[in-house]
């Protein structure tokens, strides 16, 4: 599924708003989502997930073509962690805990 | 600053113009559009954020942490996430480790 499939599948849940209201309200998820975790925040859906950042540490990497060392600096990249419905409806029926 | 279902259905309320009920049955439908593409072995491409994947795992060998006893991993199915180079590249820039950790 593709950002445009979501938008068209809101779209139908949801016959009485226009459909660039779903668009727009796709740009607005994503948006508020990205700026959070662009701001060194964190984000938790409860029954999906949660986005944070995590840290790397600088280290020597070297360039693929010529073999040189370079310094590639400290970073932050942004991870999610699957929350307990989502993880759940994703495994195998078999593999699910019974409650 | 943590964002929430409830801050996602403020945003809609005040840029989408949707009223408080839509703003959260949207955001909620959002969610679960997701869910219901990867509980059906779909991935979602959400471009300019990233994209979620599933990943079969193998059972493994396992250990219980408490007793130490070798108990076996079963067989799973998860759910991965890969941002998009524009989210890591924008997250790279902004949020530089200078400023702290979050």
């Amino acid at each position: 599924m593709t950002r445009s499939d979501l938008i068209d599948k809101l779209a139908e849940r949801y016959p009485q708003l226009l459909s660039k209201d779903a668009e727009l309200a796709v740009k607005v998820i994503l948006d508020a989502m990205a700026g959070t975790l662009t701001r060194g925040g964190r984000i938790e859906i409860r029954g999906f997930g949660s986005f944070s950042l995590n840290y790397r540490p600088p280290r020597t990497g070297r360039n693929p073509k010529s073999g040189d060392k370079v310094q590639v600096p400290a970073k932050h990249v942004p991870h999610f962690k699957a929350g307990k419905e989502l993880r759940e409806r994703v495994d195998y029926p078999s593999s699910r805990s019974m409650p | 600053m943590t964002l929430t279902k409830a801050e996602l259905a403020d945003l809609l309320f005040e840029r989408v113009g949707l009223n408080k009920r839509e703003a959260k049955d949207m955001v909620e439908a959002f969610f679960e559009e997701v869910r219901v593409q990867l509980e059906r072995g779909e991935s979602v491409k959400l471009s300019g954020f990233g994209n979620f994947q599933l990943r079969d795992k193998p059972q493994r060998p396992g250990r219980n942490p408490k007793t130490g006893e070798e108990v076996p991993i079963t067989a799973r199915r998860v759910v991965t996430f890969h941002p998009s180079q524009k989210l890591k590249s924008t997250v790279e820039k902004n949020y530089s480790p200078a400023r702290g950790r979050p």
